[in-house]
């Protein structure tokens, strides 16, 4: 910073001379920062006027509301009650309190600064030199010159010994890869590995419950009779293996709908008419999965005047009574139907596992 | 013995001496001080961004202090009945602790997260500063790739942030989260699986968000906003054009005493205006959502507003998926991962394709009004367009319900709308910067309408100009030249009007004195005024 400011062509300030003010030894250090204060000037007519004071007075009062709304949210913080409780009671006050009281203290802060900076400070316009222009060029050329030798000495270095060239590829390359390897290599698990395999299979394959066929059972586990869903109605169910209510699960859960008998009748000739769906209903029941084949949230929306089911992340639309194929929205796939049977108690199983790929598509779905 | 009688007048000087003596710090510290700050009011929208980091600091690690990140299962026995007996993730139940039993932990999770989103939105908008008035341009374009990248970490942070609680929402965000990673062609499965350790939701996801959310995202978001503003700091802020502001100068407030004392002051009022908004309104009441079943989710399922316009884009994408052979790609991954991908990372390189376009080499340190480049304003209006259409396409369920309009119906207008919109909005933004344009050129050349209106001996009418400069020998305004700067278009910006009287009850003050309007001489007493006759 010894540059100075070209506009001052008069002898550099003697910055010891006793006669000096404060204020200008200040703009001598700004001059040789390249600044010129043009004005720094009291924003009122002389000293103690009547403004002044104003503006003091109005200081001073903000300041005072910082200190009374930081007492309010000690004292609500600290006294007030606020363990939760249910229905109204002064509990509930307790946020807001201390978001008033904290918001009144930090404005009174805030703008007690603010004020003081705008209204009491001098106002000020100084001037500061940018530099704009890049290194002389000499000095880029010192630079550059530099930094090719470090090059030069390391590369031709290895251009001239071949050996030590050889040596640093393959000495380099493993440890780079052994560097990377254990931080990703953790991570990495194959998808495809487990039998069945995870993409493909669900909780209503027979492999989870012993080899036998999984029931249909409710989020508490107790299985389902037919006659527990009344016409119209619908209800998610969950495979009946240990935890399989819970999102260990995530790809289970179904939505059972017991159709009118003319909805039955619809659902059941598209059903045959397919090949994978053929035989999947049970009477007038009719079972899809619930996990949308978009993104995989639950398709929950069911509209009985309709039949037809939504699902409120993206609003992709499947028509139950055509094999759930989508009818709108971004989804592209229908939902895949579960066989349905009863077994010998009266409850429902299912016959097999889902013969299409549940949830969100990916890219190896055959 | 007589003890040495310590100085402490001296004390101050002995104590800086020594230090300078360490360190050499007087010339570099000298320079701190008088660094001269330009003032405008919107180059503080950046600095609320950074208040609201700061204060996402603070709050952030009181969280962790009573947040436990685990998948395991346990039954909720805390104060809220509702709840009591149900079975849920013990992230779930120790956020619902921090919300009921930690006192003052709703108060302190609320400022998160309206930190959080105040975070983002003063980056949107000061991302919208900085692009309309060029302040991107050479010498800065690095800095404004390195914003981009701190909207995209922030929108990491957000999401990774808000999927913690493992209440309803935040867990139906990560499945939708999981099905974008399948949607990605080859790899999908196995990065999803990777991530997840294993299939969805797995008993990691929470653990390995925590370690992302609190120390590996927020470290990319500390390293990158020192590189900000050392940038900033170093190459100078940019200026408006103005009286004395040339492009090798910096017209303003040294830091101190002024210009720091206001910054002080104004992050004191981020800092308020959060806690308020903190306590008196609700925000994520997790409570309400219930823990995460895979199987349970509700209509009006909206993620935090910075991340509606991609999930916006999600439910306008048509249903088209592309078979190759046995394979295929979901329609999901148009817009979840190519487009968030070319979203954040295109505009990163928008200050060198301007430049390119415009062959512009220069170094610019002043700003731009945005009338003077309509082609950028254009893009500029059509970006938001799109990102508009695209955030409230992310609320079209709300918005159907709210005012009984088909769903279809909306995702059909969002459809089209992404379509339509942008293109008009640049039509309509570029006619607009021009019109702006030759409205300047016209009052520097003709004057400020003064709304006089004088009739001439042939019965013409014509309105009053008052020249803005000299006057030729017909007096004529001699046309001015545009300064890139505000022209004065009304007659009380060139003086016209008296000054306000200060003071509330009187004036504190004498008032200044009213300058003579050109055209409208003071009213001077009362004139002697004949009655109108016929003359006869």
């Amino acid at each position: 910073m010894t540059a100075v400011h070209d506009k001052s062509t008069d002898a550099p300030v003697d910055v010891t001379d006793p006669r000096l003010s404060r204020f200008e030894i200040v703009k001598e250090g700004a001059r040789r920062d390249e600044i010129e204060i043009v004005t720094y000037e009291s924003q009122f007519p002389g000293v103690d006027s009547k403004a002044e004071k104003r503006v003091v007075r109005n200081i001073a009062l903000l300041f005072l509301i910082a200190g009374v709304g930081g007492f309010a949210f000690l004292g609500f913080y600290i006294w007030w009650p606020w363990r939760f409780e249910l229905g109204d009671t002064l509990s509930d006050y307790y946020t807001p309190l201390l978001g008033i009281s904290l918001a009144v203290s930090l404005f009174g802060v805030g703008f007690g600064i603010l004020a003081w900076a705008k209204k009491l400070l001098p106002h000020e316009v100084s001037i500061q030199q940018r530099h704009n222009d890049p290194s002389p060029s000499e000095e880029q050329i010192i630079t550059g010159q530099t930094i090719l030798f470090v090059g030069d000495e390391l590369g031709q270095g290895v251009q001239r010994r071949p050996l030590l060239k050889g040596a640093i590829a393959i000495g380099m390359a493993p440890i780079g890869l052994a560097a990377a390897a254990p931080l990703i290599g953790g991570l990495i698990e194959n998808p495809h590995k487990a039998d069945p395999p995870i993409m493909f299979s669900t909780g209503f394959n027979k492999a989870h419950n012993g080899g036998n066929l999984v029931r249909l059972t409710r989020d508490d586990g107790s299985p389902i009779r037919p006659e527990d869903v009344s016409t119209g109605g619908q209800m998610t169910v969950f495979p009946g293996i240990p935890g399989g209510a819970t999102n260990e699960w995530a790809d289970s859960p179904t939505l059972l709908i017991h159709l009118r008998p003319d909805d039955a009748e619809l659902t059941r000739t598209n059903a045959n008419s397919d090949t994978r769906n053929k035989d999947s209903m049970w009477g007038d029941y009719v079972a899809y999965s619930k996990i949308c084949t978009h993104a995989g949230c639950p398709a929950s929306l069911y509209e009985q005047q309709t039949n037809r089911l939504l699902c409120p992340c993206h609003q992709s639309q499947f028509m139950i009574t055509k094999n759930a194929q989508p009818i709108f929205g971004p989804a592209t796939r229908r939902l895949p139907m579960l066989p349905l049977g009863v077994d010998e108690e009266g409850y429902f199983v299912a016959k097999s596992d889902y013969k299409d790929t549940v949830g969100p598509d990916f890219w190896e779905r055959p | 013995m007589k003890r040495k009688k310590v100085d402490l007048a001296q004390a101050p000087i002995t104590f800086a001496k020594g230090v300078d003596e360490r360190y050499k710090a007087a010339t570099p510290l000298r320079g701190l001080l008088n660094k001269v700050f330009p003032d405008h009011w919107s180059f503080l929208l950046g600095e609320i961004a950074l208040f609201s980091f700061i204060i996402l600091l603070l709050t952030g690690v009181f969280l962790t202090l009573f947040f436990d990140p685990s998948m395991k299962e346990v039954a909720y026995e805390g104060p809220y009945s509702a709840l009591r007996g149900v079975d849920m993730s013990a992230a779930y139940e120790s956020s619902l602790r921090l919300s009921f039993e930690v006192r003052g932990g709703l108060f302190m999770r609320q400022m998160h997260h309206w930190a959080a989103l105040l975070f983002m939105a003063s980056i949107v908008v000061h991302m919208c500063r900085i692009f309309f008035t060029g302040a991107f341009r050479k010498p800065r374009e690095a800095n404004w790739a390195i914003g981009v990248v701190l909207f995209l970490l922030g929108f990491l942070a957000g999401f990774t942030g808000y999927s913690l609680p493992d209440d309803g929402l935040s867990g139906t965000g990560l499945r939708i989260a999981s099905a974008i990673m399948l949607s990605i062609p080859v790899a999908g499965t196995w990065i999803s699986a990777s991530i997840f350790g294993g299939e969805f939701p797995g008993h990691l996801i929470i653990g390995r968000f925590y370690i992302a959310h609190v120390l590996l995202i927020p470290g990319g978001l500390l390293a990158l906003i020192s590189v900000h503003l050392g940038l900033v700091f170093a190459q100078k802020h940019t200026q408006w054009p103005g009286p004395m502001r040339t492009n090798t100068n910096v017209v303003g407030e040294r830091m101190f005493p002024r210009y720091a004392l206001k910054q002080g002051g104004f992050f004191m009022a981020v800092f308020g205006t959060v806690a308020l908004m903190a306590g008196l309104f609700q925000i994520n009441p997790i409570w309400l959502f219930g823990p995460y079943r895979a199987s349970e989710v509700s209509s009006a399922s909206q993620p935090d507003w910075y991340v509606m316009f991609m999930d916006g884009l999600v439910r306008l994408m048509p249903n088209w998926q592309i078979y190759i052979g046995d394979y295929s790609i979901p329609p999901l991954f148009w817009p979840a991962v190519v487009g968030l991908g070319a979203l954040t990372t295109v505009p990163m390189f928008y200050p060198w394709i301007e430049a390119r376009r415009l062959k512009d080499k220069q170094v610019h340190n002043l700003l731009q009004r945005p009338r003077d480049n309509p082609e950028r304003v254009g893009i500029g209006a059509m970006s938001l367009a799109f990102f508009l259409v695209a955030t409230l396409s992310g609320g079209n369920d709300v918005i159907a319900d709210k005012f009984h309009i088909s769903l279809n119906a909306m995702t059909w207008a969002g459809r089209i709308g992404l379509l339509i919109l942008p293109p008009l909005a640049y039509y309509i933004s570029v006619r607009v910067c021009l019109g702006l344009q030759q409205h300047d050129r016209e009052v520097l050349a003709h004057g400020v309408e003064t709304g006089i209106i004088r009739r001439l001996p042939n019965g013409q009418f014509m309105e009053v100009h008052q020249p803005l400069g000299p006057v030729d020998d017909h007096g004529h305004p001699i046309p001015l030249e545009y300064g890139g700067w505000v022209v004065p278009k009304k007659m009380n910006r060139v003086g016209a009007l008296a000054p306000a009287i200060k003071g509330f009850f009187f004036p504190v003050e004498k008032p200044a004195e009213a300058p003579v309007s050109p055209g409208m001489p003071p009213v001077s007493g009362k004139d002697e005024r004949e009655e109108i006759t016929t003359g006869h």
